[in-house]
């Protein structure tokens, strides 16, 4: 058996520089290596270039719904009429469970009829019902959450409102969801 | 040891893939800006080429594995590559009625093949497919160079060759006849940049294009090579004196 | 062979579960002949490629699609617009041909020094297993990416079967699912090529442990008779094996950065067309010797047969070599027409990339006799005619020499431990 675990001295704080050197390269380049196979599970570029999507909204009638496909889920934007944009005001903040002013929910001030949402229940991520439930905005049929017509959570079990994406108008007639 | 040489002769034989079928001249070997390990796409070359395939190649030839959006990696800024991709219509759908309907294109979209389906692009080409070009590069021996020679390589036919029906002699071509008649004529496009769009020039830039279309990852592959080498050669070097270190008390 | 150890958390796992004991046992204890050159890196390469194959090819079944619509595109896909996907691809890609690489070489160091004789007889046939399925994982993985040689490839490997006399047809038609290499094909490949390296790790397990029980072979041929002959694996094997590593990653990221298609087929970029068959359908530079030797015999089905046996004559090694030592190193015929072996063999690669005529098939037809009767008729003839140089003392005596010099009075004697 080869003996020999303790050289001079001199040869072995050598030895030892040359291994702390060969397992520091060593660990930098496990690192590099590995990141390649943790990074092709990121969204590749061809999800990414479908990360925001141009919607034409000259076509939504007042009180009108649509939803569009968006990152794989659905955006509900509506045409909200005069009634229930002043309902959605009128509302205190102290009786919201998540409170939120009406303004906060619409990123165009000069634009509240427009109200744009992510359609998925913040309780278990299911689709709500556009025009239903008790307050006249959305009903998630899974649980029984009633949405307002700005998107708030008034009852059931989700303890959210309902996501508002990041949105830009383009003009008058299209908006830019993402 | 002998078997290192013979090993790399069996590779190198190996590796080498047969030549196509005899009656053909070998492609021209081209020095291409992009070839070598360092080498890099000429932009300019790039943008003229996308121009000769825009207006000369797409009229039968689809790219469908490029999307508009990898233009922005040859240098076309994001509103340009916008406008790029409406001008195409796309087919989507089905919309609210169930039906399709076209739309401009988005930069999301992948390149609009000229035809819908290889039967479609057969009734109109006098039954001969015009191939994607997408990654016509690496899918032909000779690479670059074949693209280059056969793009520049139309000739009078010699005296003995007969051509049949709709065919162009062509001798880089296998069986020297090909059904594409020659696509590339002196001033064909007009580039933007005041090069002359002479045949040779736009064959070169329309091939320096296809070889990114085909590789697009091609500028960043050998940069990471480069450094992942370097960085292999000091991690060896390294390795090397621990390995003697260690033996040194065998020896 | 117990560990020694102060912490009480090994401890606790060690009583329970003696992983530590057996690592230490395998990798770091493990006591292995002294002389072992650089052609013994070989082994562990193999195994640092298997799981490269494996890693890799986990992550590319993330992305890609069994579909004979969608098989292409969906690789594509991975090239263009995965994070990473062409670097991964390309390591798979060029992977398969460097663990063919290092697992011929592997395969040659054992002709060469005897490794497949007495008591190692199991090691070598385990290990003729793990390259018959790394050839057909290897097959199967290239149909994948679904283009023209991809097709046509596994169109013409298919058909061999047809060869079988009676049953072939129907063999066939069970192996396509279909009439024709088809979708159903494609996605009974993918499937086993995703589970047939998680068998080659079981075999390789199984290999090591046959190599551990008698331990590894060694240039001299002769048997470790005391400690004086070995060296524990840890630091030794293990620093000369990482070395051997590192010059090996210089190699492989040489192909894939810079040569990512040299050893493919530019066919191969072209979409599958059942209605077209490429000029020349060439396999994958590993398999051209076999492919070669198909080719060399005019009869359809005695060449799926010499095909076949040209692999299965290996299993038959530990019988046909009669000489009663292992290394070639003191064997003076054997080793020339050993390095004949390995000339015909890369000669038969260089007729199976050409086509089947002219000089090719001469050439071929020479190569493929001179196979066979390698193993055959010269080992068993050689074994027997053959004088042997004397052979050392032991592997530690000859160390002490400055390795591979014999000693004057050797016997010729290096039949199996006591």
């Amino acid at each position: 058996m080869a003996q020999g675990k303790h050289g001079q001295p001199q040869g072995a704080s050598r030895r030892d520089f040359l291994y702390i050197a060969a397992g520091g390269l060593g660990a930098v380049g496990a690192g590099a290596f590995a990141w390649p196979f943790i990074h092709q599970m990121n969204p590749s570029k061809d999800v990414l270039a479908l990360s925001s999507i141009e919607v034409d909204i000259s076509k939504i009638t007042e009180g009108q719904t649509i939803t569009v496909s968006w990152r794989g889920k659905p955006v509900f934007i509506r045409h909200r009429t005069k009634a229930e944009i002043d309902a959605a005001r009128a509302v205190q903040l102290g009786e919201l469970p998540d409170p939120q002013p009406d303004d906060a929910r619409v990123r165009a001030k000069d634009r509240p009829q427009w109200l744009i949402l992510v359609g998925v229940c913040t309780h278990l991520g299911c689709v709500p019902l556009n025009n239903q439930g008790e307050y006249g905005g959305w009903f998630c049929p899974c649980h029984g959450s009633h949405y307002d017509t700005s998107g708030r959570i008034r009852k059931g079990p989700a303890p959210a409102n309902l996501e508002v994406p990041s949105y830009e108008f383009l003009g008058d007639n299209a908006v830019r969801i993402g | 040891m002998r078997p290192i040489a013979a090993l790399a002769l069996c590779l190198a034989l190996a590796g080498g893939p047969a030549l196509a079928a005899g009656d053909t001249t070998p492609p021209k070997s081209v020095d291409w800006p992009h070839g070598g390990p360092f080498g890099t796409f000429d932009r300019a070359a790039l943008q003229r080429g996308f121009l000769v395939y825009k207006q000369v190649c797409a009229a039968c030839h689809g790219l469908r594995q490029v999307a508009y959006r990898n233009l922005n990696e040859i240098g076309f800024n994001e509103a340009q590559v916008k406008v790029l991709a409406a001008e195409v219509e796309v087919q989507d759908g089905p919309n609210d009625q169930g039906e399709m309907f076209n739309r401009p294109g988005r930069p999301s979209d992948r390149f609009r093949s000229p035809f819908a389906n290889p039967q479609a692009a057969r009734a109109a080409n006098n039954g001969a497919l015009p191939p994607d070009l997408s990654l016509i590069t690496k899918a032909r021996a000779g690479g670059g160079g074949y693209i280059y020679s056969l793009l520049t390589g139309y000739r009078n036919p010699p005296a003995e060759v007969k051509l049949a029906e709709g065919m162009s002699y062509n001798p880089y071509f296998a069986g020297r006849q090909i059904a594409m008649a020659p696509p590339l004529n002196e001033g064909a496009v007009e580039f933007a940049d005041g090069t002359k769009a002479g045949v040779e020039q736009m064959a070169w830039d329309v091939t320096t294009f296809l070889a990114w279309a085909a590789e697009p990852e091609m500028e960043a592959r050998k940069r990471m090579g480069v450094k992942v080498i370097l960085f292999l050669l000091v991690l060896t070097g390294v390795l090397y004196a621990v390995k003697r270190k260690v033996w040194a008390e065998v020896h | 062979m117990g560990i020694q150890t102060n912490n009480s958390i090994v401890k606790w796992i060690e009583y329970r579960l003696p992983v530590f004991s057996t690592l230490n046992h395998s990798l770091i204890d493990y006591p292995t002949p002294r002389n072992l050159n650089y052609w013994y890196n070989f082994g562990s390469l193999a195994g640092v490629c298997l799981v490269v194959q494996i890693i890799t090819g986990i992550v590319l079944a993330m992305h890609y699609t069994p579909h004979a619509s969608m098989a292409f595109d969906s690789t594509e896909h991975i090239m263009r617009d995965v994070n990473y996907g062409w670097l991964l691809r390309y390591i798979h890609a060029n992977g398969a041909s460097m663990f063919f690489l290092v697992v011929y070489i592997h395969i040659f160091r054992g002709l060469y020094y005897g490794s497949y004789k007495m008591p190692r007889e199991l090691l070598w046939w385990l290990g003729i297993v793990i390259l018959l399925l790394m050839m057909a994982t290897a097959f199967m993985g290239y149909v994948l990416p679904w283009g023209q040689m991809s097709f046509w490839g596994a169109t013409v490997i298919t058909n061999l079967f047809s060869a079988i006399p009676l049953v072939g047809t129907p063999i066939v038609e069970w192996l396509w699912g279909g009439f024709a290499v088809g979708n159903a094909t494609l996605s009974r490949f993918y499937s086993l090529h995703y589970l047939l390296p998680f068998v080659i790790v079981g075999l390789v397990m199984l290999h090591l442990l046959a190599l551990h029980q008698h331990k590894s072979n060694n240039p001299l041929g002769i048997d470790i008779k005391g400690p004086q002959d070995t060296i524990p694996f840890h630091p030794y094997y293990t620093a000369k094996d990482l070395f051997g590593l590192g010059v090996f990653a210089i190699v492989f990221a040489g192909f894939v950065f810079f040569a990512p298609n040299y050893l493919g087929h530019p066919d191969n970029y072209i979409e599958a067309n059942p209605l077209v068959t490429p000029a020349h359908i060439v396999p994958e530079w590993y398999l051209l010797p076999f492919y070669a030797i198909l080719r060399s015999i005019p009869d359809k089905f005695l060449g799926v047969v010499a095909m076949f046996a040209s692999i299965f004559v290996l299993f038959l090694l530990p019988w046909l070599d009669t000489s009663r030592v292992r290394s070639a190193t003191f064997r003076p015929i054997y080793k020339q027409v050993f390095w004949l072996l390995l000339i015909c063999c890369v000669a038969l690669g260089w007729v199976g990339a050409n086509p089947p005529e002219g000089i090719y098939l001469v050439v071929g037809r020479i190569a493929t006799t001179f196979y066979f009767l390698f193993f055959l008729v010269l080992m068993p003839l050689i074994g027997w005619f053959e004088r042997p140089r004397p052979l050392p003392e032991s592997i530690g005596a000859s160390v002490a020499k400055t390795g591979g010099g014999a000693p004057a009075d050797a016997h010729a004697k290096p039949e199996g431990r006591v």
